[in-house]
Formats: structure tokens, sequence, C-alpha cells
């Protein structure tokens, strides 16, 4: 037991905005998780495809350009092809509150916005998978 | 009394009379509300001080410059109020250019989306989402018209935020206003045309660091003969600042970055003096006001003294470092947005205090999206009040001289001294990025910062202290899910009714010439635009010979 929880954190598209991101990975580690960054400019379907091989717990999103309303449904979309849409997905950035919703309703299963904690994120991620494997 | 003070001065005076020709000081006398007169300049009084004031303080105008770059700086004219602006369609970003000219703003500054950054037409698979989303989407010469209708490019200035395809985009410029009867020699403006803060901090790279250089080279020694009155390139701190970098780190980067392209550029032949006049600088601007201040003036000294005494430069406008601050994005939070205007106000003011020559206001809901059109207003009344109402532009430098202030400008170049001498025994800039350096410790920054804001060691108000319940954001701007459908059709009707077969001519002889590393590009490119070949072949084409940078 007690394997060390693995976490995505990827950059769907062109948004080369990626502090954000590295500074959540970092929490993430020092909070005693495996985490694989993509780096930037990744597509939805490689987000996936690596989030099967790496055998990943859960996928964090990182998009500050604006498109997360393209981008993070095309993500879901890849896993469901890939039966692999049992993995949660949670998404962060510049992402309005009037968006959170139609987002929820794609199946990701948080947005953190702005302001929010990195602990927050982490404890989230760890009941998330600690939960499901109860 | 020092001679080389009294000499300075005179020069300093001379100088101020020649401003005043040709721009006479906004007012006539300066006084203040209880009547007491304001001098241009305030000096040290005591002259056992004279020695040590003339040589690391200066006259303004002279150098190391740490006092500003003009005699008279904000005396006859105020900074370049530039607002940073691009949404959507050409179309409806030309109409935001020219609501901001109406309401006072003195220069544009142009804002691209993604696709168009990185060299991909709307029409990309690449593209798809984010055509239109940061900024206004240009495929072809004619969205460039679109975008620049009705504004007289012999009048205004306008800042292109664009790097890899920088040479594309000057071409596009380039082409509209010949169309408009203003020779290519008369435009002004600049291009951020920085590749390696892309590297380290922005994202927006396209090919691998050498063929970079080499088309900013190319550009520099183009602009040198045919474009003299643009800015080649604006070497921005801005965007290593918002990945989390500290002030120092910030001046030390951009500055070790700006010596990797004279660097570059003598090396492809040209001579210091032909294009280091042209280079200028892009900072950011964050809440510590002080620090802030101490870095713009310990920057214009290093930079100064490098070009003087390192490389030689003769031409006094090649030591000048002139730049444009835009107040710190990253400082913006979410919760209680009114809040931020406060914060850009005292960005701002930083900046005013710090010489620079123009200025971008953030606007208090960028945070959660592109600004409104009421929210981009108040971004710009914010300088308007503090050019007009505050009085802080009456006398020059007027910091100068306060114990704290000198000796923090002192430190921070002492520390941005040292970052420099670590990258160059690196082997510079390109070696530096290539390694990683920079990337790493600038996450690091961000990380330690981060760590103080959950700590509340650092209290951001609003957010990690004296917080309110969670009030809705209404009214914020968003970009028309339509467009990139219209977009895309509108590219598809330009390539079906161009003269493909000119198109396909223009794209060989670039690629030809690419593949010649002795060739400016800049003369196929700008015929390739004119054959109304798009972004996204233009910079496929280049591809195609210099291959994809993939990271560090």
């Amino acid at each position: 037991m007690n394997r060390k929880i693995r976490v995505l954190v990827a950059k769907p598209g062109l948004d080369g905005h990626d502090r954000g991101a590295l500074v959540i990975a970092q929490t993430l580690r020092d909070r005693g998780m495996e985490v694989i960054y993509t780096g930037l400019r990744q597509s939805a379907a490689q987000i996936a495809q690596t989030a099967i091989q790496e055998d990943v717990d859960v996928i964090g999103l990182s998009s500050l350009s604006g498109a997360h309303k393209s981008l993070f449904p095309k993500v879901m979309e890849e896993l469901r092809k890939r039966e692999a849409e049992d993995i949660p997905v949670i998404g962060g950035g510049v992402i309005p509150e009037e968006d959170i919703q139609f987002l929820l309703d794609h199946g990701i299963q948080r947005i953190f916005t702005p302001g929010t904690p990195m602990t927050a994120v982490a404890d989230f991620i760890e009941e998330k998978v600690q939960g499901d494997s109860v | 009394m020092s001679e080389h003070f009294t000499e300075q001065k005179k020069t300093w005076e001379q100088q101020s009379e020649k401003v005043k020709e040709r721009f006479p000081e906004r007012k006539d006398p300066f006084t203040n509300l209880s009547g007491i007169p304001i001098e241009p300049l305030y000096l040290p009084e005591n002259e056992s001080n004279f020695d040590d004031y003339a040589e690391k303080l200066g006259f303004p105008g002279q150098y190391p410059f740490t006092r500003g770059i003009q005699p008279t700086m904000y005396r006859n004219r105020f900074w370049t109020m530039r607002q940073y602006a691009g949404f959507g369609s050409a179309r409806e970003t030309n109409e935001r250019f020219r609501y901001l000219l109406d309401q006072g703003q003195t220069g544009l500054s142009v804002a691209f989306d993604l696709p168009t950054q990185i060299g991909y037409d709307s029409d990309d698979s690449m593209a798809e989402g984010e055509v239109g989303k940061v900024g206004v989407a240009i495929d072809s010469l004619e969205d460039m018209e679109i975008l620049l209708d009705q504004i007289p490019l012999d009048k205004v200035s306008t800042s292109m935020t664009i790097n890899a395809p920088a040479s594309v985009l000057l071409c596009m410029y380039i082409a509209v206003a010949e169309k408009q009867g203003v020779p290519k020699e008369k435009i002004t403006g600049t291009i951020q045309n920085d590749i390696l803060k892309e590297y380290i901090a922005r994202g927006t790279y396209i090919y691998p660091p050498k063929p970079s250089m080499r088309l900013i080279t190319n550009i520099f020694e183009y602009c040198r003969d045919n474009v003299p009155k643009f800015n080649t390139i604006s070497i921005s701190g801005y965007h290593i600042r918002e990945a989390g970098s500290t002030a120092v780190q910030e001046a030390a980067f951009t500055i070790a970055d700006g010596l990797a392209y004279v660097d570059a550029a003598l090396e492809s032949g040209l001579e210091i003096d032909e294009f280091a006049p042209r280079l200028a600088f892009f900072f950011n601007a964050h809440n510590n006001f002080f620090e802030e201040v101490a870095k713009f003036r310990a920057a214009r000294r290093v930079w100064a003294d490098l070009m003087k005494n390192k490389y030689k430069a003769q031409n006094e406008k090649s030591w000048r470092l002139r730049f444009h601050t835009q107040t710190g994005g990253s400082t913006l939070t979410a919760q209680q947005p009114d809040n931020n205007i406060v914060r850009v106000a005292l960005q701002a003011l930083s900046a005013v205090m710090g010489g620079t020559q123009s200025l971008h206001t953030n606007s208090r809901d960028e945070a959660l999206a592109l600004p409104t059109e009421e929210s981009a207003r108040i971004a710009l009344r914010t300088q308007q009040i503090i050019a007009h109402e505050s009085g802080v532009a009456d006398t020059v430098d007027p910091l100068a001289g306060s114990y704290y202030v000198e000796q923090m400008t002192d430190e921070v170049e002492k520390q941005i001294r040292e970052y420099l001498d670590k990258i160059e025994d690196m082997g510079g800039a390109v070696q530096a990025v290539e390694e990683g350096y920079m990337q790493r410790e600038i996450h690091q920054a961000a990380y330690e910062a981060q760590k103080r804001i959950e700590s509340k060691e650092d209290i951001i108000v609003g957010m990690n202290e004296f917080t309110t319940d969670e009030e809705t954001h209404a009214d914020l701007l968003k970009v028309d899910e339509k467009l990139e459908q219209e977009q895309i059709e509108r590219l598809g009707e330009i390539r079906a009714n161009r003269d493909q077969q000119l198109v396909d001519e223009r794209l060989k002889d670039l690629k030809e010439a690419a593949e010649n590393p002795n060739e400016n590009l800049m003369p196929h490119i700008l015929a390739c635009v004119k054959a109304y070949a798009t972004v996204g072949e233009i910079c496929h084409t280049m591809r195609d010979v210099f291959g994809e940078y993939t990271g560090a």
C-alpha cells in the first residue's frame, strides 16, 4: 500500500504561462506526490496518452489563454476514446466563474481559480485519490 | 569645485535649452499650490559631494544616466501612454484602438493572439480554440490593413508584441504604411523581437536559438538601412518578472539577454553604434515602490557602463537604456478586483519616478479576463492623474539624493552585476538559457514567493487577509465564439482570391534564402507578405529549414 500519488500537470494549447503549473508541481512534490510535467503546447491527445502511459491518478490542466472551454473538454474526449475517463481531471488558471459550470458539466472535477492556496489543491487531490481507493 | 560637475552642469543647461526649443516646458512657471517655484532639477548643495554625484548620478541626459535619459524628462513632455490592446478580429481591435486614441492615448500597442505569435494560421489544427483569445488574429496582410484602417502611420507610433514572427509582422506593417503613402523610413514603433525571454519565461518561441538570433540580426541590419526610426527589439524583463523572478533577476537577466543580442549583431558584422541606439527595453513594475525605482535607476547605470566601457560605443545614444514599463499583471488579484486600481496606481508611480519612456497600466479585471472598455479607461485615467494632478512629473528624478533610494540603487546594481558575471562565466545568455539556468532561478523565486503568501508572511490584501465573501464578477469581456469560424472563412477567401503562383514563387525564394546563412531574410519576407502569403505559410517555410525548438 501507500503507493505515491502520481499526478500529471499539463499545459494544453499554445499558452506559455507556466508559472502556476510549475509552482503547483513543486508543491505536490513537496507533499510526497510524484509529478510529471508535460511542458508547453500539448495537444489533448498527447495529454491523454501521457496520462495513461505514466499511469497517473490525477490530471491537472492549466490554461491562462482563455481557450479552456475548447481545450479542457477535448482532453476529456481523448480520455474517453482511450477508456481512461476514470482518471480524475482538475483545472486551473484564468477562468471566469461563469465558465466553471460548463467545465464541470464536461466532466472536470474541480476548477481552481487565481488566489487558491496551493495546499487546497494538494488537499483536494489527496482526498480524491484516497477517497476513491476506499 | 569639481570640474567634472561644473562641466556636466553646463552641458545639461545647453541640452535643456535645445530641448525647450523643440518642446516648450508644459508650464511657465512651474509652481505648487502654495506658490513655491519648482526647479527643473535639484542638486546637492554641498560642494564636497559634487565629485561623488558627478560619477554615480550625473546629470539627466548624461552618462551614466542614473537620473534619466533626457535632460528635462517630463518637464516638456510626459511619457508615452501606451495601452496594450487587442482581441478578436482585426476590425474589433481597430475600433478599440481608435477609441483609445480618442481618449488621449498617445501610442498604439498591439496584442496578437497565440496562433499569430507562434506562426500558425487561424485554420491550423494547432490554433483551435485560441483564435482571437489573448489578442488579435492576423493571418495575412489584409488583416493588418483592417487593423490599421484610418490610423495615420506617419503620426502614430505602434508597438507590436511579437517575437518569433517579428520579421513577418514588421513587413506587414511596412506594407500597410506604403499603401497609406508613408515611406518605411518614416514609420515609428517597436517590435518586441526578444526571443531569449521566450525561451526563459514566455513560451512563444518557434525556432531554435541559432536561427532565431539570425532572424533578429537580419532585422537589425535591414532596419539600419531601411526603417531607421523603428525600435528593432524590446529586450524584455516584463515576462521574466511575471514568471516569478525578483526585481534584481528581472533587470539582470534582461541586461544579459541584451548583451547576447549585441554580441550576435557584432558577430554578424554590424558596428555597435549602427544598431545599439535602436535597442529598447521593457520592464515590469510591482508593488514594492522603492525597490522598483532603484531597479530602473540601477539598470540604466549598468547598461550605460557596459555600452560605453566594455563595448566602446562612441554614440551617446548607444549608452542610453530607454524603456517601456507595464504594471505587474501577476500582482493583480481576482478577489476584490477594484483594489487592483490602487495597486496599478502605485506601480505606475514607481515607473514614472524611475524615468520610464512609455507606460502601460493594467486594468483591474485582468486576473479574470481581458479588460472591458470601462476598465481600460480607468487604467488610462490612472496615468493621466499621475501626469496632470500629482505634480511628480514637474521636476526631474525627484527621489535622487534620498539616502534610501541611492543606497538601494547601489545595492541593486551590485546584485545585477553579480548575476551578469555568473552568466558571462557560463558563456553568455544563450548558453545559460539552453542550460535552463535562468528558468530554474526564476522558478525557485516563484515558489518561495508562493510559500510566503500561503504562510501569510506576505499579505496580499483581499486575498489572504482582509477577505470578504466572494462577490461575483459581472461584466467581463468575452470574445465572441463565432469569431474563430469567421476568421477561418475570411482566410479561405483570401487564399482563393490571391495569385497563388506568385505566392508559391515567393515562398520558394524565401526557402532558398533561409538555406543560405549569409542572406538577409527581410526583403524575401516582405515580398511574401505583399503577395498575401500568410503568417503560417511564411513561418512554416522557415520551420522546414530551421526546425523547431522543443524546450531546455
